[in-house]
This record gives structure tokens, sequence and C-alpha cells, in this order.
């Protein structure tokens, strides 16, 4: 009788069963389900990654660029200042939602504002090395079969770059376009080499090995000798210089399909992210939740914005670090 | 508001705080640290931590783990699921600790079953 009556006091209407307000609720229930919209999107990736688990691009390789270090190998610094930025954005919010229980008006603009700050800068981060990702940084030649040659120098061991070593052939070969051919077909950029160009500058550099996408026992890329490197060569059908959702000098192509896909929609999220702070922001400085009577604006997005930073630590985890 | 009780001990009361503006910067401190010592393994990879446990690199799984610890901070003390009910915390929780591990689970059983599919078969991908 006793569990009857606490069961109708709890459940009954009138009061708040998990003491968390409607809108607190709601934005937990949308939070559980893009939980699982991002892990569907990550585990994706790691069955690309584990069905491919012998020629993964190496994270290492790929994500080398620091702001202003020009040619310097950085791996994973920019990305790990990234990190910090935006686990300090979502102190500087919570700090926020903490001044609003206090009903420090103040204190909430802020910390707001550090954290809109934040947020810009992550998702300029992002914007950065996207910017870096799509340009490239060595150039590659494709096979038929979709697989990527990579060169490096015998000598040295490092990487090479097409621009250092392609040769130049006259051709009067230019892109295509609608106007001045077949209307109907069209033509990408070119690159900036051609393949007989990159084959016959590779004869002539007698020290050049390819890198081909397998990996090797001891989890680096197989590099292969002379003679095996001229035969793979000759199979070569294109020119690959950065990346893009077709195709990607750094190794396998869904790579790159998922980097852009998994990033963009997290950096999506950021984004939005910031427009809602800022909306917020406008808010606690015109006064309405002072005349609510509370702060309960700023924990909502305050939840989103975490989890944000929550999503991020997974990406960074599964792109940069495994 | 009605949350003004925040509970304010980390690592099961290891550590207690007196406000919580202390307990969210001692837990920036330790999520700062979770992440140096990631981005530390990562440039690093000290060679003993490449020896293969349950089919994936002792190093990987020693960042899923941070990853996994850093994730329960963030949603125990920044989103405050320590401060929720505990019907509210279940209902947030369950639905994710049951769910993933399910679709990890099938997902990359199918892909490595198709590793060896490509790899033992009679095709050559890599022509």
């Amino acid at each position: 009788m006793d569990v009857a009556a606490a069961e109708t006091n709890v459940w009954g209407g009138g009061n708040k069963p998990l003491n968390a307000s409607y809108g607190k609720l709601m934005m937990w229930f949308f939070i559980v389900s893009d939980a699982l919209t991002f892990s569907g999107f990550l585990v994706a990736y790691g069955f690309s990654r584990f069905k491919n688990i012998d020629s993964w691009p190496i994270a290492d390789e790929v994500f080398t660029h620091f702001p202003f270090l020009h040619g310097i190998d950085a791996p994973m610094y920019y990305v790990a200042l990234m990190t910090f930025i935006l686990i300090f954005s979502s102190v500087t919010m919570v700090l926020a939602v903490d001044a609003g229980h206090h009903m420090q008006k103040g204190k909430v603009i802020f910390y707001m504002f550090l954290t809109i700050i934040g947020g810009a800068i992550f998702v300029g981060s992002q914007a950065w090395e996207w910017k870096n990702f799509i340009k490239g940084e060595y150039g590659a030649l494709e096979t038929k079969g979709g697989q990527i040659l990579q060169f490096m120098n015998a000598d040295t061991g490092k990487r090479v770059a097409l621009e250092s070593f392609a040769g130049s052939i006259e051709t009067p070969r230019t892109t295509h376009q609608n106007s001045t051919g077949l209307w109907f077909i069209g033509e990408g950029t070119l690159s900036t080499y051609s393949v007989e160009e990159v084959q016959q500058g590779f004869a002539a550099n007698k020290n050049l090995l390819v890198r081909t996408q397998k990996l090797n026992a001891e989890e680096q890329k197989t590099v292969l000798s002379r003679e095996a490197s001229l035969d793979k060569m000759s199979q070569a059908v294109g020119v690959v210089e950065g990346a893009n959702l077709i195709h990607n000098e750094y190794g396998n192509r869904l790579f790159a399909d998922f980097f852009f896909f998994i990033t963009g929609f997290h950096g999506f999220h950021v984004f939005s992210g910031v427009i809602i702070n800022i909306i917020i922001f406008l808010n606690v400085i015109m006064g309405t939740y002072e005349k609510r009577g509370h702060y309960e604006m700023v924990e909502k997005v305050g939840l989103y914005w975490h989890f944000v930073d929550l999503v991020w630590v997974f990406v960074f985890t599964f792109f940069y670090l495994v | 508001m009605a949350q003004e009780a925040h509970k304010l001990a980390i690592f099961r009361g290891l550590l207690k705080f007196k406000s919580n503006q202390q307990k969210i910067w001692g837990v920036l401190i330790f999520l700062s640290i979770v992440t140096t010592i990631e981005v530390f393994l990562g440039i690093v990879k000290p060679a003993p931590l490449n020896m293969m446990f349950l089919r994936m690199k002792l190093l990987n799984w020693i960042f899923i783990i941070l990853t996994i610890v850093k994730a329960y901070y963030i949603a125990w003390d920044f989103m405050h699921i320590r401060d929720e009910k505990s019907n509210l915390k279940s209902a947030i929780v369950l639905p994710l600790v049951i769910l993933i591990p399910y679709l990890i689970f099938i997902l990359l059983a199918e892909a490595d079953y198709i590793f060896d599919v490509m790899r033992d078969g009679f095709v050559s991908w890599n022509f």
C-alpha cells in the first residue's frame, strides 16, 4: 500500500520524477540519440579499417603540420592543441553554468564569451587541418586497382615530393572544357604532372623507390626494391595530389572519406554549438534569464557543448592516436 | 535552482573539493594530464607497448581506456550526471553502454571476416 502511494506521488503528475525539467530531459534524449549516430559513424570507420587492417594510412604521416612551422614534421601536436582548446572551452562553459546557478549575470557573460571564442578557434583549426589534408604534401601515383604508390629516397629514407623529380614532357594537352570540344563531356582539373612525366623522372633518378600501401611487420609502409618499383611504376594510371572524396594520396580512399565525413559532421556540431551559444549569450546580456529567474537555458546549451567535446575525445582517439 | 547540492568528491571519494568551481578546475587538470599522457604515448609509441593483447596492440587498448576515462569525467562532472537521480542516469547511460558495444562487436567481427576473405581468396586486390 505504501509502495502504491509512493508510486502515485512520484509518477502521478505534478512533480518531476527525474528531478529535471522538460527541456533538460529533451536535451538529454537528443544527446543520447546523437551519441548513437556518432558511434554509428565511428564504428563504420572501424569496419573499413579492420577490413583493410594491413594497408590503412598511418596517421602520423598524414597530419604533420603545425602553424608557422613549415616543412617541420610535427605529428599530433596541432591536434593535441585543438583538443586542449576544446576541453578548456568546455570548462568555461561549465563555469558559466555554475555562475548561472548563483545568478551572477556578469560572470555568465564572461565565461560564455570565452566559450564562444574557444569554439571559434577550434572550428578555424579544423578548417586549417582540412586545407592541409586536401592540399596534400608529396603527391602519389595510383594504379589501376586503386592502390597508392608513394615515393622515397633510398639514401635518406625520406619521402620525396613529385615536384622534386618529375620530368617534363612537351604536350599540347590542356584541361578539356565543354566549350572547346564535346559539350556533354567535362573534365576535372588536370594534375600538375602527367603519369608519363612522373614515370620518366622516376626512371632517371636511380635513388628513388616506391612505397606501397601495405604495412610490413613493423607497421610501416612496405618499400619495394628498385626493380619491383620500376615494375609497379609501369602499372600507374593516374597522378594524385592531395585528397578528395574519390582519390587520396595518403593511401586507402576510404580514409579520406571517413575523415571528411566524421570530422566534418563534428565540425558542423561545433559550428552550430557556437551559433547557439551566441544566441544564448545575447539573451544573457539582454537579461532574459535574469527576468525568468533562472539560467537553465545556459545549462541546456552547456549540455550540448560538453557533448561536442565528448565526441571530439573519441574522434581524436580513433583518427589520430589508434 | 534545486541542484545547489553538487556532489563534490571524485575518484570514489578519494579527492574532495570545497566548492563546485574547485571541482571543475580539478577535473580540468585531471583531463589535461590524461590528454598529455595520450599525446606523449602517441608521439613516442614505446616499443614494449606494441605487443598484441586480445588481437589489438596494447598501446591501442591504453588509448581506448584513457578515452573512456575522459568521457566518464566529462559526462559525470561537466554534464552533471553525478548529480542526477539514478533513474535518469540509467536512462541516459544504459542504452549507450548496451547498444554501442553490441554494434562494435558485430561490425568489427564482420570486418575481420571480410579481411580474411580478401587476403585468402583467389582474387587479387592489388593490381
